[in-house]
């Protein structure tokens, strides 16, 4: 095996993590700030994904085009999800929220599956085929854009959460619920409004997961699991954690795809989620609470 | 909600033998069907039981029990196919398999000090490296699956547990009735004392003197274990195991819904959430066949939106709502 190929699966491993970090990071935003677990995530990926074979297969858009309305989309859905349905359970125990969200979570993929039916679905770009060659290393054209916008996103998000007045005032929720009231801030629209950024990841994550892989209804539990396993062994809440974990989890799967089989790189994520829950429970770059 | 159970009133003793009546006799009410449903009910009761004993009774929360059906079934149906060795001896091999497995866990987990959310996705992770690993263990199969003799049996075998439905069903009626003896046991015991102190305020439990390690792995062992019974029944029953069945995590959540659904805490909640689900999900099936809307999906959709329902309007589930209705508690709290 040449070197080049190592190279190759490497970066491409990045790539693809950089993408899977952005649809963690929406996953650790919800659990950082409204301290519930969105065991919905995948299906809302899927949706996003849906929306976006649909819309590249009857109007043409571009997935890539997408990225921002299908954010805009999402982000209404988390929105009204919040504010609809599980700003009353803020207070109730975990297995109360769990069983809220699996039942939301039943209900997406069913609903797509009676729409769409069980087939996966894919797009095919005209940059499908495309590559980058940087001596001996071949990038795919996809892979790489994807990487860029994930970049973009994230700089964009990181700077209203550090920079703008209201991504401050949903990191005093997160601080400090009780001082977040006091100081008169609307902690349940904040909620609405972080849970609604959450889905917004996902919603750009998922236009641009479609050039990467297939669909199918039932693909919701896999990408659950894996966001959560990106965000903890990146630290459940902290952000530059989720997308380090999600390039950790895209190597580790490209690797393991390398040295071992395909169908057994999912088993390499948990080991890897299971040792860092046990060394390091906090996650890689989160402090510890 | 630990106190609707030990308020219960003669009454209660009541309605528990007519229901065990009912049930008894139901081979020769019900027909081939509703006792298929009915076995299917016993044991997602008998199963939910079992993580009660984590979640209801100590307070952990598990998302990960497929785990424990898994190795339960797998090694008792090996046992039997590759050495002939009858489930009711191999039940114990797969008891302590599953007990091993749930040690690991539990010591791991509560060594470490992982609680709370991260306990729970701990448990997703290892039931997940099971499925995964078992996909790819050649000499049980892998994802091709791993399979019982199948014949037809003249008569009932139950040392072998070859036969009919009636027989599977009389067998799982009599595990879930123990099981429910069982946890009436234990939440009265010392242990299921300091179980429910560990429950409501685990600091408060350790400042008192109990050893929180120790009574959460016991939890954790006796809940794995009870699980693992229902794999062995499982395999036997089902006659085919696939890792991507039995170890998924929609075994999981179709294990953990009905005590929810029916009150976490209570030995009657597994029961009346195992009745309300299986029954409602039956149900909904019929009636999408009469009105000719019978697509792929349109079940769970239904089946989701009802959970939903449930879980907003009734938080604690519907046993101590239902308690009251029945006049066995004198309030919901």
């Amino acid at each position: 095996v040449p070197a080049s190929i190592y190279f190759n699966v490497i970066i491409s491993g990045v790539l693809t993590g950089l993408v899977y970090g952005l649809m963690a990071l929406g996953l650790s935003v919800i659990f950082g700030v409204v301290r519930v677990v969105n065991f919905a995530h995948g299906e809302m990926m899927a949706i996003a994904m849906y929306l976006a074979i649909v819309l590249f297969n009857t109007l043409g858009v571009d997935p890539l085009v997408l990225v921002i309305p299908l954010a805009g989309v999402l982000f209404v859905l988390g929105y009204a999800l919040q504010a609809g349905i599980i700003n009353p359970f803020i207070s109730r125990p975990e297995y109360s929220q769990f069983i809220l969200l699996v039942a939301i979570a039943i209900i997406i993929t069913n609903v797509l599956l009676i729409i769409f039916g069980p087939d996966a679905r894919s797009v095919q770009t005209s940059y499908s085929f495309d590559s980058f060659a940087i001596g001996p290393v071949i990038v795919d054209a996809t892979k790489v854009y994807a990487g860029v916008g994930t970049i973009l996103i994230a700089a964009v998000l990181f700077a209203f959460f550090r920079f703008a007045p209201l991504g401050k005032a949903i990191r005093a929720c997160a601080d400090n619920y009780t001082g977040a009231l006091v100081v008169g801030l609307d902690v349940k629209r904040l909620y609405a409004l972080t849970f609604g950024i959450g889905a917004a990841c996902v919603g750009a994550a998922g236009s641009m997961m479609v050039l990467l892989i297939d669909v199918t209804p039932a693909l919701g539990p896999a990408y659950t699991l894996l966001a959560f396993i990106i965000v903890i062994t990146g630290g459940l809440g902290s952000m530059p954690g989720a997308l380090l974990g999600g390039v950790l989890i895209g190597l580790t799967e490209a690797l393991a795809g390398l040295f071992f089989t395909p169908s057994a790189k999912s088993m390499f994520s948990f080991g890897l989620l299971v040792l860092v829950l046990l060394l390091r429970p906090q996650g890689l770059l989160a402090r510890k609470t | 909600m630990q106190l609707v159970f030990a308020g219960a009133s003669g009454r209660a003793w009541v309605l528990l033998a007519i229901l065990l009546a009912v049930l008894c006799a139901a081979p020769w009410l019900a027909g081939d069907y509703l006792l298929t449903v009915l076995i299917t009910i016993l044991y997602l009761a008998y199963v939910g039981q079992a993580w009660n004993v984590m979640m209801g009774f100590a307070g952990q929360l598990s998302l990960g029990h497929a785990i424990y059906v898994g190795l339960g079934a797998y090694s008792a149906a090996v046992l039997y196919v590759d050495f002939g060795i009858p489930p009711w001896i191999g039940m114990f091999a797969a008891i302590a398999i599953a007990a091993a497995c749930g040690a690991l866990i539990g010591y791991l987990a509560f060594r470490f000090g992982v609680g709370g959310v991260y306990f729970a996705i701990l448990t997703i992770a290892f039931a997940e490296f099971a499925r995964i690993g078992f996909d790819h263990f050649g000499w049980v199969g892998g994802s091709a699956g791993f399979f019982l003799p199948v014949a037809n049996y003249a008569r009932n075998d139950l040392w072998n547990l070859r036969g009919n439905p009636t027989m599977f069903y009389y067998v799982m009626l009599a595990l879930t009735a123990a099981a429910f003896a069982l946890c009436h046991v234990l939440l009265r015991s010392r242990t299921g004392y300091y179980w429910q102190a560990i429950r409501e305020d685990e600091e408060a439990a350790r400042s008192l003197g109990i050893n929180t390690f120790r009574y959460k792995l016991i939890a954790v062992v006796i809940s794995g274990s009870m699980t693992a019974l229902a794999g062995v029944f499982f395999a036997f029953y089902y006659n085919n195991l696939f890792p991507e069945q039995v170890f998924h995590i929609s075994r999981s959540i179709e294990i953990i819904l009905g005590p929810i659904i029916g009150g976490i805490g209570a030995p009657f909640g597994p029961i009346v959430g195992a009745f309300l689900l299986t029954g409602a999900s039956e149900l909904m099936q019929n009636v999408l066949i009469a009105i000719g809307f019978d697509v792929p999906g349109a079940k769970q959709v239904f089946y989701g939106v009802a959970l939903l329902l449930v879980v907003i309007v009734l938080p604690g589930g519907v046993w101590p709502w239902l308690a009251v209705r029945l006049r066995l508690t004198r309030s919901e709290r």
